[in-house]
């Protein structure tokens, strides 16, 4: 099958059983998503495919023939971070760091549903979403921290957030 | 203090055993700037970006797939491992079975022999039998699905209010099982006012979120290499090895990053021994990492528990009796009991006391240390039922407890070497606006919700373990940091290049710390609090020894020397480190333990304060608010410490409102095994929760005065959202965690 990761094509043949997940860990190298529960109940996995956020272990690998795949080491390096890379560093928003990758890509995810005017469960006006932090926590719990940097993540995507908006403007 | 050596064929080390306060510390006189400071960490562009390695992400050779067998019953004995089936999937190479090797179950933490191993013979549901090894893990887990144990069935105990008759006072562990001081029942006859109220908390489950993982690779002189998520290295070490019958140093553990720990990785897990008999086997590296199904099968829970207070008071609120009875549960042979009663040992005066722990055996999976093991459940009791006593009272809750400080330790009759309970309390209710809560209870709804507030204190026993660290520096004046240190979290990387870098004046770019290796020098490792205060007063040590290197390169004496930004400067000179250092300098540091352990009651302390509404329809219980503050001892990174406690008080909400491991009644298996099921707090779960940190210096615990912090902040967190839900509602829930249906029936209408 055929696909792109992080902006590099891939020709490979794979198990029909291989998630989306174990590809990019075991068959890519790629092991900054994680697995935490491998049932879509954590968020560890979440990956970007074709700019949505999904829970990668709940996919399997050959349902994305010509997707094109972000992982948490597309989205910057250590010496080039990404913004909520960045801020999730600056604001601790992160502890053993297990669970981190999926929260940084879930977060990338969930500001371009903002964006899109999306609302959520927390969305008091379903036709004009303001991202306050009521929204950003209901928005990202399907990523669990069981260290429990949430008002920490909060406080990152806020700021990145924040920032887009000013440009914006 | 004790020798400074350079012994022959010894590296040359700083030693310290705690045995004399130690007023002076070098954290104190630094000029560079940087510890305690909110810093980043120092690893954090790598975990941000993926680039962290866990255990399971070691690149290996031929690498074949473990998954692991569980056996589905509560109690028997194994006939056969039927694998036919399994062995006929292509690409599985072998299902391997080795009954004697394989351990029951996990070790506890620090232990240095190998945990109860033989699983023959079965003792909980969801024991590790078997693993199936692949050259896929899509092959090896479906051979696994395929295999059948077929065993002998047995009876089992499996229900805790069947067996609570049975208790069993158990040997010492961490605190004697049993304590007690004057008469109790006489007290309590007496006393003006009292409480006596049974509490209950469930078992429950770390769920750290990396789930156990090991690569096992046997190299060639017959060395096992192990990239594990653990804890403990050295002990780990030696629990393996001692498990694989093979000799200690021919193990060794590569912990680099732990994705979170909590207690549950302390000890070496089934998923260890089952890769490396497989990988010895087999000859080929074996990477077994356990789905999170096992990990609530089949590694460590927190007991449950049963725990009776009783309170004692005169009319003015001076408690008289104190009583903390605790029943816990783990497996049979199994010695560790849920020390409950752990901190109501030193949290109040009062003349008589009683603090009891026993222990009814279950076929249930392994109970051991869950964070703050004691202190978690048994403040969730205590502080509920102080709660209850200053209703009774009609006093303030924090005034009850003011009330009740004891200026010694009330047992052991030593001095505190630092105790800022009350100071803590009055910050928080300053900070809080503790002066606006309704004393009544249900007296405060708006629209459909009842708002309460509620507090309680924290109390966190501080420990100090031996540790050991290297420090070199070499020749561009750059220093590295070895020790087989772990960070599950916690900080470690970050506060030990801190100590490092304000100890010998460099930046903290130049500051390279390693850390998980079981081939650099022992760590007390990542445990009861004590990581930081142990593993840095190591690093320290090596660092004030380094010093004096330095100052003699110099010709002159470490107390004239100022060392920054890599220069020393001494004597109307200064120079570049990297000029004195030569072809390097190297240095050990290693701290233990010493009488002021014993001369002193060492604790870190906090008060907890939460706000929450409850649903007057449903029942449903938001966490509106939450403050903790904490003094425990020198604060080395005030945002990596202020993440412990944000976790530990965290943690704190998912005991009070949602975490409870169900075991099924027939056969002890745990129900809601995945963590769709066992509800931990998801973000929308917590607030912007404040914390502060009071200043404090603790000179009796260690050269860098710095106490226990990843523990306190769970301790009594719990209790202050009972107490506020109390407070809103007049509801009072004994039996945790206080979920709708517990509240429903007693809503104010």
């Amino acid at each position: 099958m055929r696909f792109t990761i992080n902006g590099q094509s891939h020709e490979a043949e794979v198990d029909i059983r291989t998630s989306l997940l174990d590809l990019a860990r075991e068959h890519l190298g790629l092991t900054g998503s994680k697995k935490g529960c491998d049932h879509g109940q954590c968020g560890a996995c979440t990956m970007l495919v074709n700019g949505r956020r999904i829970n990668s272990c709940l996919t399997l690998a050959v349902m994305h023939q010509d997707d094109d795949i972000v992982t948490i080491e597309g989205l910057g390096t250590p010496e080039a971070l990404h913004p909520l890379q960045a801020a999730f560093v600056r604001h601790d928003g992160y502890q053993c760091g297990y669970c981190t990758p999926g929260q940084i890509c879930s977060a990338v995810g969930m500001l371009d549903e903002v964006a899109k005017g999306w609302p959520s469960h927390a969305s008091a006006d379903l036709d004009a979403v303001t991202l306050d932090d009521a929204e950003i926590s209901e928005r990202m719990s399907g990523n669990i921290c069981r260290c429990a940097a949430y008002p920490n993540i909060v406080d990152a995507i806020r700021e990145v957030a924040g920032e887009r908006d000013e440009v914006a403007a | 203090m004790s020798l400074i050596g350079t012994l022959l064929g010894r590296e040359e080390t700083r030693s310290l055993t705690m045995d004399q306060p130690h007023p002076h510390s070098l954290l104190d006189q630094g000029t560079q700037g940087v510890i305690g400071r909110p810093l980043d960490r120092i690893e954090g562009p790598l975990k941000v970006s993926g680039r962290a390695t866990y255990a399971a992400e070691y690149p290996a050779e031929n690498l074949a797939y473990g998954v692991l067998v569980r056996a589905p019953f509560g109690s028997g004995t194994i006939r056969d491992v039927v694998a036919d089936a399994a062995r006929s999937v292509p690409g599985v190479i072998d299902v391997v079975t080795d009954y004697p090797t394989f351990i029951r179950n996990p070790q506890q933490g620090g232990e240095m022999k190998a945990p109860t191993q033989g699983v023959q013979k079965v003792d909980y549901h969801g024991e590790i039998v078997a693993i199936v090894v692949a050259d896929t893990f899509e092959a090896a887990r479906e051979g696994a699905a395929l295999v059948h144990v077929d065993a002998e069935p047995a009876e089992g105990a499996y229900v805790f209010a069947a067996h609570r008759d049975q208790a069993e006072t158990p040997p010492p562990d961490q605190i004697p099982p049993t304590t007690s001081q004057g008469d109790v029942d006489a007290a309590m006859a007496a006393a003006a006012v009292t409480v006596d109220a049974t509490y209950t908390t469930p078992s429950q489950n770390s769920a750290a979120m990396e789930p156990h993982a090991s690569i096992a690779h046997w190299q060639d002189d017959g060395t096992l290499v192990l990239h594990g998520a653990y804890q403990m290295v050295a002990s780990d070490q030696s629990q393996l090895a001692a498990a694989l019958g093979v000799a200690k140093d021919k193990v060794r553990i590569v912990s680099r990053y732990v994705g979170g720990g909590f207690g549950s990785k302390l000890g070496i897990a089934p998923e260890s021994v089952a890769a490396a008999v497989a990988a010895r086997k087999l000859a080929r590296p074996v990477k077994v990492a356990m789905a999170r199904q096992q990990v609530f099968d089949a590694t460590v829970r927190r007991s449950n528990t049963e725990q009776r207070i009783r309170l004692g008071a005169g009319p003015d609120g001076r408690l008289t009796a104190i009583a903390h009875e605790t029943l816990a549960t783990n497996l049979p042979g199994e010695d560790f009991f849920e020390p409950a009663g752990i901190g109501t040992h030193f949290a109040y005066a009062a003349a008589n006391r009683l603090v009891d722990h026993k222990l009814v055996r279950l076929n249930w999976l392994l109970a051991g240390s869950m964070r703050a093991p004691g202190e978690a459940v048994g403040m969730l009791a205590l502080e509920a039922a102080m709660d209850e006593l200053a209703e009774k009272l009609q006093l303030d809750p924090i005034e009850l407890r003011r009330r009740n400080e004891p200026d010694q330790d009330p047992e052991k009759q030593v001095p505190f070497s630092s105790r800022q309970l009350v100071p803590c309390m009055d910050k928080g209710a300053q900070l809080f606006g503790w002066a606006d809560r309704h004393a009544a209870p249900a007296s405060d709804r708006r629209g459909e919700w009842w708002h309460g507030m509620g507090m309680a204190a924290a109390v966190r026993s501080n420990m100090l373990q031996k540790s050991s660290a290297r420090v070199q520096l070499t020749p561009e004046g750059r220093a590295i940091v070895a020790t087989d240190m772990t960070d599950i979290g916690t900080g470690s990387y970050t506060i030990l290049a801190q100590i490092a870098a304000e100890t010998l004046g460099l930046p903290l770019d130049r500051v390279e710390v390693q850390l998980g290796d079981g081939a650099a020098p022992p760590s007390a490792g990542s445990g009861g609090s004590w990581g930081a205060g142990s593993a840095g007063s190591s690093v320290y040590l090596a660092c004030e020894l380094l010093r004096e290197k330095l100052a003699k390169a110099m010709g002159t004496s470490p107390e004239s020397m100022t060392l920054k930004d890599g220069r020393a400067i001494a004597d109307n000179r200064a120079v570049d480190i990297a000029e004195l250092v030569g072809d390097g300098l190297s240095a050990l540091g290693e701290i233990a333990p010493g009488k002021q352990e014993k001369a002193f009651n060492q604790a870190s302390y906090g008060a907890h304060f939460a706000e929450v509404k409850v649903n007057a329809v449903t029942g449903e219980v938001r966490v509106e608010r939450m403050l903790g503050v904490f003094a425990a001892g020198r604060i080395l990174n005030e945002k990596t410490a202020r993440s412990q406690c944000l976790g530990g008080m965290t943690f704190g909400i998912g005991a009070a409102l949602t975490e409870e491991l169900v075991h099924d009644p027939r056969n002890g298996k745990v129900v809601n095994r995945d963590l769709g099921e066992y509800h931990v707090p998801v973000n929308a779960d917590v607030p912007q929760i404040d914390v502060h940190f009071l200043d404090e210096r603790d000179i009796h615990a260690n050269p860098i005065h710095a106490k226990g912090i990843g523990e306190l902040g769970i301790s009594g967190a719990g209790a202050a959202i009972a107490n506020a839900i109390y407070n809103a509602t007049g509801v009072r829930v004994r039996d945790y965690p206080i979920t709708c249906d517990k509240l429903l029936e007693g809503l104010p209408g």
